[in-house]
């Protein structure tokens, strides 16, 4: 068979850090490989470098048989190689067609309209549907990456590399992608999809070939192999892949919200008239497309956003008694926190909202208690502790508790996060995509965390993407559809399917809401 | 096919360090020094036909030369430092406070009010609390006004605090021409009465300067290290999100960080009017506000390395002085001297970050 790409030794280095060493591998024309492997394997290392944007430090790779010397982008291209990156690389305020002509060849005269001709010639051959002359930041996210592909396309290239494509999108956008991969495929290019999610990998490839903390495990016909033997090659060692979802007995009324309206700064609402109930010993889970609204429903009831008048959070301390219920509408974190009620919120942004990058376990303890004692001088004996603490129970991987947190890997510093958030001893815990990026083992202990507040009584708001793990982990979902209410059914009686369908149609009309980013 | 695959590597290539290590520091930035004393020998030497070594020599005794020398070295080290040590809060805060030449000129021109206005009337004791008390206030209005715009309005700082400076030059332009009258400079004030000039310690007015920076040198580092402003200081600079997610008010600690700064600024206007010049105008700040920037940020907003930072900075500023008049050079010449010690040290920074690697990619070495 002949070899589209094969890696020769390929090994790099950052600063102490071996991403990649000593990769053996090949890539067979002509077929979809799955490269998996968890964060931190060195999956998007191996593949920039296929691609132009690292120098390998060790090792060649030949291209069709023939050794390549990639050192740039443009030399990736000139071999027919494209790689569609997991942050998009486009220009907002250029159309569609405009970031094609970017990528144009600079020895041939600049023509837009046979850019847009050409660029036309694609979308009808793979079905795409895209307006060409719409601007970049009008655009959905599915647009976006699908633009991004029209671009590879237009370039000629023959080898085609997307690093994780389908992390933004629905589950029938997915369908569409991998249907344009599958022509693709057809068509005898050659595509290497990176990816962790293992029911993706059994769907779409051909062959699958696994990394492991930089080391190249080995790689497998898709056919003949399974999801958790690919668990196994993954991880190292035998993981189950249920998550639990332990019964609780008492449940009472925590958090109402009510006609919860909130417009952005562009004067755009982001959500609209939202009614849900929140209740103690459950986890609530938050389905929908991502900027639809999740966002902003997490930060108002954190106290970071400010709804419109009429909006109406109300929180019930013990029971659902009206007497000692208290409006949280128009009260800032602080204040909230100093009536005494104990909001943990675990937000997207970790290391840009939750934590300070630059400062250690012990500083960063210290966000939600600084103010605590009298006097100018900030307390950090008691930070210091529970930074011990949180990370010898919760096993955080550091070389100190004063080592910055942004020099730790994605699952520390969610460890980390989630670990102070715990430790206020919540009443209501809201998290948002709080396994985003973290491996298997991790994200199973972030769920056992969960759990463990649920069945201690807490609320918990559980924001996630992957509808698998919101099916297995909820006990109800709220869907939420172009920042509007579409429905909170039982996670046990709903599909994916439905879920995905409630994700992109108000229940009421068919206008497409949720395509709106 | 070997031959021609090595002849397409990169020549060298740039590898970042982790965390250097204190000796690392010390050796890079030694041979720095020793790099730029060559280079300037090389200078010297060929370009004014001087003896290098001479030059040096005079050079130092720019700065300890004589104790006099030494002491007016220091009274020009505690200004600039005081002002490196008023933006600190501010530049921790990511607050590019660019004003401190205006913040400074405020605080000046409102002691130089008071000695015109209040000097002989009242008792020495109360003349000088009104000069500390007007000199802050009126810094901390400068550094203010910018920030409350920052906090409600979003305006850029940088510009607008630098846009301050003109303002603040033209106010003290003006005033310096009322005052003077007829005159055709301002001249000291209170020559007779000296009212509102610092006595002398040691010879010197301007010692009280100097005590009072190593004393704010201290206290600024305690502040922004161990008190629960300094912490808010760190979190707003490193991330407004974050400070918000935690409750902090940040536009708040930004007004309240920037009234520190400004007040800091505009005392150290009192300390230059009552301990150096004795009078008011539009060169009073002399650019340290300016210099003072680039010291804040070479010392990463370290008091304690801002300190050594000015030194240097002074020290080359005398030393280039000194050569200037003692070989009746051009002052140009003296300046490329400065310059080329400045650039080595500075341009060391670059290799305690990151190191070269030369000639191969074989994966052996890179492992190494």
């Amino acid at each position: 068979m002949n070899n589209a790409v094969e890696f020769r030794n390929i090994t790099k280095i950052f600063y102490k850090v071996v991403a990649n060493k000593d990769i053996s591998m090949q890539v067979h024309a002509g077929e979809i490989l799955s490269l998996l492997g968890e964060n931190g394997s060195g999956k998007t290392t191996l593949m920039n470098m296929l691609s132009g944007i690292y120098y390998p430090d060790g090792g060649e790779i030949y291209v069709n048989g023939k050794k390549a010397d990639i050192r740039s982008p443009g030399d990736a291209y000139a071999l027919g190689i494209g790689m569609v990156h997991q942050h998009f690389k486009l220009i907002d305020v250029f159309t569609a067609v405009e970031n094609i002509a970017l990528v144009m060849d600079r020895s041939s005269r600049f023509n837009l309209k046979q850019v847009y001709e050409k660029a036309r010639e694609i979308c009808s051959r793979y079905d795409f549907q895209i307006d060409l002359n719409q601007k970049v930041y009008r655009m959905s996210v599915s647009q976006k990456q699908t633009l991004e592909i029209i671009k590879v396309l237009f370039q000629g290239a023959s080898i085609l590399i997307l690093d994780e494509p389908t992390a933004v999108l629905t589950p029938q956008e997915t369908e569409k992608l991998f249907k344009v991969l599958r022509i693709m495929r057809d068509e005898g290019k050659t595509v290497i999809i990176i990816t962790h999610k293992l029911h993706e990998v059994m769907e779409i490839s051909d062959r699958v070939a696994i990394l492991r903390k930089g080391i190249y495990v080995g790689s497998v016909r898709t056919a003949e192999t399974n999801e958790s033997m690919l668990t196994e090659m993954m991880v190292g060692e035998k993981v189950s892949l249920n998550i639990d979802r332990p019964l609780t007995d008492e449940k009472h009324l925590r958090l109402s919200v009510r006609d919860l309206n909130v417009v952005n700064p562009e004067g755009i609402p982001v959500l609209q008239d939202l009614c849900f109930d929140v209740f103690s010993g459950e986890i609530l889970g938050v389905a929908g497309i991502s900027g639809n609204g999740q966002k902003e429903l997490l930060e108002t009831i954190a106290g970071l956003v400010k709804p419109r008048t009429g909006s109406s959070i109300i929180y019930y301390p013990d029971d659902d008694r009206d007497s000692t219920a208290q409006e949280l509408i128009g009260k800032d974190p602080k204040t909230i926190r100093d009536m005494g009620i104990h909001l943990s919120f675990v937000p997207e942004d970790r290391l840009g909202m939750g934590l300070v990058g630059n400062m250690g376990m012990i500083d960063n303890m210290m966000l939600k208690s600084y103010t605590r004692g009298t006097g100018p001088i900030a307390d950090r004996k008691a930070p210091k502790r529970l930074a011990v603490q949180i990370r010898d129970r919760l096993h955080v991987v550091t070389p100190s508790v004063t080592a910055p947190v942004r020099t730790l890997s994605g699952g520390n510093v969610q460890k980390v996060l989630v670990g102070r958030e715990i430790a206020a001893a919540p009443s209501v815990l809201m998290t948002a995509y709080a396994v985003r990026g973290l491996d298997i083992n991790t994200s199973y202990t972030i769920y056992h965390l969960l759990n463990e507040q649920k069945q201690r009584g807490v609320a918990i708001i559980y924001v996630g993407e992957d509808l698998d793990v919101l099916l297995e982990l909820c006990d109800r979902i709220l869907v939420l559809c172009g920042g509007k209410f579409n429905g909170v059914v039982r996670a046990e009686r709903t599909t994916k399917e439905e879920l995905g369908l409630l994700m992109t149609k108000m229940a009421d009309d068919s206008k497409e809401g949720g395509k709106k980013a | 096919m070997k031959n021609s695959h090595s002849g397409r590597e990169p020549i060298a290539r740039i590898v970042k360090r982790g965390e250097p290590s204190f000796r690392l520091k010390v050796v890079v930035r030694a041979c720095a020094v020793l790099l730029a004393l060559l280079l300037d020998a090389g200078f010297i030497y060929f370009v004014t036909g001087l003896n290098p070594v001479d030059v040096y020599v005079t050079m130092f005794n720019g700065t300890f030369g004589t104790l006099m020398r030494f002491q007016w070295a220091l009274r020009d080290f505690a200004s600039l430092l005081l002002i490196g040590v008023a933006l600190a809060p501010a530049f921790k805060m990511r607050f590019w406070n660019t004003g401190a030449e205006g913040q400074v000129l405020m605080g000046g021109l409102a002691s130089a009010f008071v000695m015109i206005r209040f000097g002989g009337i009242v008792p020495s004791g109360l003349l000088f609390t009104m000069m500390l008390l007007m000199s802050v206030a009126a810094g901390a209005l400068w550094g203010v006004i910018p920030a409350f715009f920052k906090a409600h309005f979003s305006t850029n700082e940088t510009l607008f605090t630098l846009m301050m400076n003109y303002v603040a030059i033209q106010i003290v332009a003006s005033c310096v021409t009322v005052w003077r009258g007829q005159a055709s400079g301002l001249g000291k004030l209170n020559t007779k009465t000296k009212a509102g000039w610092f006595p002398q310690i040691w010879g010197q007015r301007s010692t009280i300067n100097v005590i009072l920076v190593v004393v704010f040198v201290f206290a600024m580092f305690l502040y922004l290290r161990y008190s629960k402003h300094g912490y808010e200081i760190s979190v707003v600079g490193e991330s407004q999100n974050t400070a918000r997610y935690a409750g902090i008010h940040v536009g708040k600690v930004i007004i309240r960080t920037m009234i520190l700064s400004g007040a800091l600024c505009g005392l150290t206007g009192f300390l230059i009017v009552a301990g150096r010049d004795q009078t008011i105008s539009v060169n009073t700040a002399g650019g340290d506000g300016f210099t003072a920037i680039i010291v804040a940020w070479l010392a990463k907003f370290n008091t304690f390395y801002m300190a050594l930072i000015s030194f240097l900075l002074i020290f080359l500023n005398k030393g280039a002085g000194e050569i200037a008049s003692a070989y009746n050079l051009n002052s140009y010449a003296a300046d490329i001297i400065e310059g080329i010690i400045l650039f080595c040290i500075l341009g060391s920074e670059f290799f305690i970050r990151y190191r070269l690697v030369f000639g191969g990619t074989k994966g052996k070495e890179a492992l190494r």
